[in-house]
């Protein structure tokens, strides 16, 4: 495939910007949205922010440049990814890989975000600090901070369904959500998997598994293709990624979650969690190390009864 | 910037970013930002990822045309490049997407071309018609969202301002988004209702006649209804004994008037209501409307009181028309000196033609109103302000879309184009929200060496001919008359 230079000479670069609220950073390059915020003094803010502009810059281009490699299926055993980037994803993959097909891309977020979040630490001191990558979050909690996750099913309305506390003394520095509404493509039907780990690198890629797993295989309500028909250059080749989610009964529902709460169930005992919140049709399903709670709307009753 | 290479398979390569995703018609790409549509890289709303919901990637912003296009190339020094599809960032702190460089009468100029986006923006709107839309200030609605108000009556026309940073940014999300809706459907030609807190309901858009209330507007009034009587005396003189012109603003009366007494028209006896001005001229005949010139009235006698029975006279003939020729009605005074409605004569029939074949048509008038004040700028130049200076020196040419624009005086690049004049799909808008309009700002290549411009980015005009980061737009050849 041939192809044409872009403008003369010109170097891209990526975005930088404070959003209208002069508090936040937005960075942006290609596909990579980041908002940023970091508090403490205004000098440390101001170079962390400088510092996360200053590593966010050629990240892309470094990124792509292992691009064909972080697409395959990673290797449970090692990798030839150079990348410190790269190789965090695959880190953060390796665990799953084993068991089921995994790409390093499915960390991808999570560790960007990571990554810009370990720049901003290593140039000031912060109080606390959040790395935002479309969703996928690294957290930095200093002593007595706190940071109030809100899991909303409709971002264009108003209201979180439900909010989660992360405290300092929590070990969670990371938030990712998965699932088939996301920007990659989904084996599973999740409409929506959060799961809490101890990096964004992780929570990325646990999300990713356990919305995978949230599943009704062979049911005839839901469609699928194979992720290649739709996106060429997708890392996940002819698999069949979930396109449409018709109607499902009550018990269907409950079935396909509890499938994917045995997954989270499985890695939150191996401690590469802290929690998930399973998201399906209106059901939540929550797994944490205590407890295993579904909670029913008050819709759905309606319509049990 | 991005390119394109149409492969057989209708699969393009998109190379905005390293990424360099393979996509399939209908699809976008990883960024959710560049899109395949029908074999064509487009840029789909470059913040779409804020703000995207289940649809994936299913709102395309038409940044450019798709109309018919006879597959020429650009053509120099005919062709004008405009900013629109050029893309941008923003802040725009890189240079902006095309600095071409061409020869004009052996001078080399430069023209730096955007889109800009602006959250300072927003449209005039001159609605000609003299029916009453609304107490001035009033808030103007889009689906029951304030975007505006009514602002100063001109001669014939309503003038609305919708839009503004405090429309668009400063109130709910729904009233940003509404706002931004309507401004961007206006500025593309394309008509928008709007509803008036205590007036009426309009149909605007650009170019087009006005729908008040369900009603077309056909013609402007010719004139007040005074200066309707200055015009036409001399075609009354003889034929009929009292003209009135009904008009909201100024009825006038001829046999009162200057010009009748220039013509000796003699006194009848008519009694006006409302509050007389000079002679012949009355304010407030009646309340504000949709009626007969602009009033609220359907029966024009109703701004009659009894004529006076010492100067009027059986047989009394009296017509009586608004300031478009659009109601006309004819009278007799019977014995008892009331007028009784009879068929209008042809002589008169005629000059009412011709009252209304002096209005001219009525139109709504669309200028975008922007300011270029900010950080666009420095997609021209490393010294923003001097870009400024230029404009005021009028060393540079500012144009949106190709289209001329008429500069603001004092600080800043604020600048209003008339839509119509603009090439179709001009605008686009980012969920900020904010509107994108293209600008382009032309000027000598040394004069732009000499502010600070981009030079190394320079590219003579001759350079695009083979390149797919253009696509040539025809030119609308109806203004306002576009899909």
């Amino acid at each position: 495939m041939e192809r044409k230079a872009g403008a003369a000479g010109m170097t891209r670069l990526p975005q930088i910007a404070l959003l209208a609220d002069g508090r936040r950073l937005h960075l942006q390059d290609g596909p990579i949205d980041l908002i940023i915020e970091a508090r403490g003094r205004e000098g440390d803010i101001r170079e962390a922010y400088a510092a996360a502009s200053r590593r966010f810059t050629g990240l892309l281009d470094e990124l792509c440049a292992e691009l064909p490699e972080l697409r395959k299926a990673a290797s449970p055993v090692q990798t030839p990814l150079k990348g410190v980037i790269a190789r965090r994803m695959h880190a953060a993959v390796r665990p799953f890989a084993a068991d089921c097909f995994i790409t390093p891309m499915a960390a991808v977020a999570g560790s960007v975000a990571e990554e810009i979040l370990g720049a901003m630490l290593g140039a000031a001191s912060l109080d606390s600090a959040y790395v935002n990558n479309g969703g996928d979050i690294a957290l930095h909690l200093g002593d007595g901070e706190q940071f109030t996750v809100g899991l909303m099913d409709r971002p264009d309305r108003n209201g979180a369904l439900q909010t989660m506390v992360i405290r300092a003394s929590d070990r969670a520095r990371g938030i990712a959500t998965s699932g088939r509404h996301g920007r990659s493509f989904s084996l599973g039907i999740a409409d929506a998997v959060t799961v809490l780990a101890r990096t964004a690198s992780q929570a990325d890629a646990a999300a990713t598994i356990i919305a995978n797993a949230v599943d009704l295989p062979g049911h005839a309500a839901v469609q699928r293709c194979r992720a290649d028909s739709l996106q060429p250059d997708s890392d996940l080749g002819p698999r069949l990624v979930t396109r449409e989610v018709g109607a499902l009964s009550p018990a269907e529902v409950v079935a396909a979650l509890d499938a994917g709460a045995v997954c989270a169930r499985q890695w939150l005992g191996a401690g590469l969690i802290e929690a998930a919140a399973l998201r399906l049709c209106g059901e939540t399903m929550i797994v944490r190390t205590k407890d295993v709670r579904r909670r029913t709307n008050e819709l759905h009753e309606l319509a049990v009864a | 910037m991005v390119t394109e290479t149409a492969a057989a398979t209708d699969k393009i390569r998109c190379d905005a970013c390293p990424v360099m995703c393979y996509i399939k018609p209908g699809a976008a790409g990883a960024c959710d930002r560049y899109a395949n549509h029908d074999g064509k890289l487009v840029r789909v709303d470059p913040h779409i990822i804020l703000e995207r919901t289940v649809e994936h990637g299913g709102r395309l912003v038409p940044f450019q045309a798709t109309g018919d296009w006879d597959g020429k190339i650009v053509h120099q020094p005919d062709t004008f490049v405009t900013a629109i599809g050029a893309g941008t960032t923003y802040p725009d702190y890189k240079p902006a997407p095309f600095i071409v460089s061409s020869e004009v009468d052996g001078v080399d100029m430069v023209t730096v071309v955007t889109e800009g986006i602006f959250s300072y923006c927003g449209v005039k709107v001159k609605i000609d018609t003299d029916r009453y839309l609304g107490p001035e200030q009033a808030t103007v609605r889009a689906q029951g969202e304030a975007v505006g108000h009514v602002t100063t009556s001109e001669y014939g026309s309503q003038m609305l301002s919708l839009g503004g940073v405090h429309h668009l940014t400063g109130g709910s999300k729904k009233e940003g988004r509404v706002t931004c809706d309507a401004l961007m459907d206006l500025s593309n030609c394309k008509p928008v209702e709007l509803s008036i807190d205590g007036g009426a309901t309009v149909i605007v858009q650009a170019g087009q006649p006005p729908v008040v209330n369900g009603a077309r507007e056909e013609r402007m009034r010719v004139g007040c209804g005074s200066a309707t009587i200055g015009m036409f005396a001399k075609q009354w003189h003889g034929k009929v004994d009292e003209v009135v012109v009904v008009d909201d603003h100024i009825t006038g009366v001829l046999s009162e008037h200057q010009a009748g007494k220039l013509l000796d028209i003699a006194d009848t006896g008519i009694k006006m209501k409302g509050r007389r001005s000079t002679p012949g001229r009355y304010f407030q005949v009646a309340d504000p409307g949709t009626g007969w010139g602009g009033t609220n009235i359907s029966d024009p006698l109703s701004i009659l009181g009894p004529f006076d029975a010492k100067e009027a006279r059986p047989g009394l003939t009296m017509l009586m028309v608004s300031t478009t020729g659009e109601h006309a009605s004819y009278y007799v005074l019977d014995e008892a000196l009331r007028p009784v409605q009879t068929e209008i004569p042809t002589p008169l029939q005629q000059s009412v033609e011709r009252i209304q074949e002096n209005c001219e048509p009525a139109l709504c008038t669309v200028l975008f109103m922007a300011g270029a004040g900010g950080s666009l700028r420095a997609g021209v130049t490393d010294n923003p302000v001097r870009l400024t200076r230029s404009v005021k020196d009028a060393l540079t040419r500012v144009t949106s879309g190709g289209a001329p624009v008429y500069v603001w005086p004092g600080g800043g690049i604020t600048f209003m184009v008339d839509v119509t004049q603009m090439p179709a799909g001009a605008f686009g808008y980012v969920p900020t929200p904010a509107l994108v309009a293209p600008i382009e700002f032309t000027l000598k290549l040394s004069d732009y060496a000499a502010l600070g411009g981009h030079m190394d980015y320079v590219r003579p005009l001759s350079s695009l001919k083979d390149s797919s980061d253009i696509r040539p737009l025809p030119w609308s050849a109806k203004p306002g008359r576009r899909a």
